[in-house]
């Protein structure tokens, strides 16, 4: 595989990180701190086009490629695991599905909004008792007339109380289980919908996570997306796409604790020396750095393949599950090399340590990619 | 209308400066920058093409990998670039290096409606020469140091900012504006104009481009034509912190007026 990266990708690159270093950095311990979603710097983001990278430019997008996303994600979970998942939700788990299975209309309808980030997207598929297993959706929605009629609820929904736009998963036809599950497009306007509590999290604090409460919620027909019974479909196939965005947000929080760690050791002295004198420091940030470059290649490669359009949902697994269990680790070695003051807020590596858990939670536990992976093994 | 605006490549100084042992800076050595007021000048006219949608077009003189900084102005939304490019053209001095810019321009042409913009000075050298010297040798009317230019048809005022205080002036097109970093914040690239870059059209001017301009001249070009020689570089030494007092209070007033009194200020 091809890992040099175009002179675009080199230039996007180069602005992300400017765009990471003097926008978002300074405002990551306040967001974490004070669990404050960061709007101001969601209108930067959509100014500059980071809010719909890899999607065409006549629906508004930014007539990128999926690398240069993941990039994105990537460089700004450098410095801010919070303000990453927002553009990877955003992206991956409402855009993506709407541009690969909404009609000509839908896409025409919500695209320009989302895509140069008017509007924020959100996705619901996870209920209180449809976790990993996706399949166990609660909620329905029954046609009447022109319009379904959505009961139930979802939780754990990331930039929940921000959107505008969810991607929501409903039983149509329960008697017929994944089949009989229908995605639809709902707009936060629509009767009958609402958001709930806030969930006050360990990690990825400045981000929105709420329950979406739908009451007798009315959405018009023409908001099915794709065809009825094809829901599990496009929610798995989405969280294939996810997984890159997820996978990045680890490669850059376990990045961004080295750069750290490296920092931090070549100015602390203790015994006389600098603590980046020390073999024990020189080995854990070489073995920190080469885990973390793994997770590079991974992410990247799968980026590409979903880039060309080849099969890649292996591949978004591996990069998930390596990324994020690396980012697990490397964080909470940066945290160890830091001493007493890593385990304080006037440090960013406790912070990354929290933000990088997550990533081997959401959108498919690192359990959920093994599975993915030892099933396309053919391991049974 | 249109807006030229030069640009330089110059070394990144918030790394470590390096001198190469004749005193001349050891370019290859050190990560390189748009200069910084350069950048306010760009923005400054990117602002008046989102207002207006008049063209902009970038000009730098310098080797190739200047190239790089030239699709990053396109990338910003500059709509044409070009690169200044030749072995005859190296060791210019401030003198040499305005001679051959304002050849460049001329070749481009510059119309009644169209304003020449350029950073105040460049942190490399410092001299804020090649600017003012370019609007000599194309007589255009120049004004420097703008802290705030706004645009009324042929007429542009634009608010100067001295070291002892603010001038305002107004200026006829076609003129030559220098622009200082109080001007405005620099956009930063996008994804969309990065991705547009490469299609945009980037020109390069070698020295037969160039050589029938009147201002082309053996004697006036690169090292030969340079009348400077370079005594020594240095990074100059960073001024103190200074001194801030806080608060509106008379105590606050009259500690203030002791301290300017003190050193004979007032």
């Amino acid at each position: 595989m091809d890992f040099h990266l175009t002179n675009e990708q080199q230039m996007l690159r180069k602005m992300y990180r400017e765009f990471a270093e003097n926008e978002v950095k300074p405002l990551a311990e306040e967001i974490d701190e004070e669990e404050r979603f960061p709007m101001e710097t969601v209108e930067k983001m959509a100014k500059l086009g980071m809010m719909g990278i890899y999607f065409p430019k006549e629906y508004g997008g930014a007539g990128g490629d999926v690398l240069s996303y993941a990039m994105a994600v990537e460089e700004l979970a450098k410095v801010c695991g919070t303000t990453a998942v927002i553009v990877s939700a955003h992206t991956s788990l409402c855009c993506a599905p709407i541009f690969e299975n909404g009609t000509e209309e839908q896409k025409k309808k919500y695209l320009p909004d989302l895509l140069s980030g008017r509007k924020i997207g959100a996705f619901g598929l996870t209920e209180p008792n449809a976790g990993t297993d996706a399949s166990g959706q609660q909620t329905t929605a029954v046609l009447e007339g022109d319009h379904y009629v959505l009961n139930g609820s979802k939780c754990f929904i990331t930039n929940g109380n921000v959107a505008d736009t969810f991607v929501v998963f409903a039983m149509t036809d329960k008697s017929k289980g994944n089949h009989g599950i229908s995605a639809f497009i709902v707009e936060k306007s629509f009767p009958g919908f609402s958001t709930g509590k806030h969930e006050k999290k360990m990690g990825i604090r400045g981000s929105s996570t709420c329950d979406l409460i739908f009451e007798d919620c009315i959405v018009p027909k023409e908001n099915l997306l794709g065809r009825e019974g094809k829901g599990f479909k496009i929610a798995m196939q989405t969280l294939d796409g996810g997984r890159i965005g997820i996978a990045a947000q680890a490669l850059g929080l376990g990045e961004g604790a080295v750069n750290e760690a490296i920092k931090y050791t070549q100015e602390r002295v203790q015994f006389g020396r600098r603590l980046s004198q020390f073999q024990n420091t020189q080995f854990q940030l070489a073995d920190m750095h080469t885990r973390m470059q793994a997770a590079q290649y991974l992410v990247y490669a799968a980026a590409m393949k979903k880039q060309n359009h080849e099969d890649y949902s292996m591949d978004a697994s591996m990069a998930k599950l390596f990324a994020a269990e690396a980012a697990s680790d490397v964080t909470r070695r940066a945290v160890q090399l830091f001493g007493g003051y890593g385990y304080t807020r006037e440090y960013p590596v406790e912070r990354m340590m929290r933000d990088a858990k997550i990533t081997e939670i959401y959108e498919g536990t690192s359990e959920v990619q093994r599975m993915v992976i030892s099933s396309r093994l053919g391991v049974k | 209308m249109k807006i030229i605006v030069s640009i330089k490549q110059v070394p990144d100084t918030s790394g470590k400066v390096a001198v190469n042992p004749d005193g001349t800076l050891n370019r290859a050595s050190m990560q390189t920058i748009t200069n910084p007021d350069d950048m306010n000048a760009l923005e400054a006219a990117l602002k008046v093409k989102d207002a207006t949608g008049c063209k902009v077009i970038v000009v730098t003189m310098g080797p190739a990998p200047a190239a790089g900084m030239l699709r990053e102005a396109l990338a910003m939304g500059a709509d044409e670039a070009y690169l200044v490019s030749a072995r005859e053209f190296g060791g210019s001095d401030t003198y040499a290096t305005s001679q051959i810019l304002a050849a460049a321009i001329n070749t481009i042409g510059v119309e009644k409606d169209d304003v020449v913009m350029c950073g105040r000075q460049a942190i490399d050298g410092d001299t804020a020469q090649v600017g003012p010297q370019i609007a000599e040798k194309l007589h255009l009317p120049q004004v420097t140091y703008a802290a705030d230019i706004q645009k009324d048809g042929d007429t542009i005022t634009v608010k100067r900012m001295l070291e002892d205080g603010y001038m305002t002036i107004k200026v006829q097109t076609p003129c030559l504006i220098t622009c200082i970093k109080e001007l405005n914040e620099p956009r930063y690239m996008s994804v969309g104009g990065v991705f547009e870059a490469y299609s945009k059209p980037l020109t390069t001017f070698d020295y037969n481009s160039l050589k029938d301009d009147p201002l082309i001249d053996a004697t006036t070009i690169g090292l030969k034509g340079s009348p400077t020689n370079i005594f020594k570089s240095f990074t100059p030494p960073q001024k103190g912190a200074g001194q801030m007092l806080e608060g509106a209070d008379k105590a606050t007033c009259e500690k203030l007026a002791g301290i300017l009194v003190s050193k004979h200020i007032i």
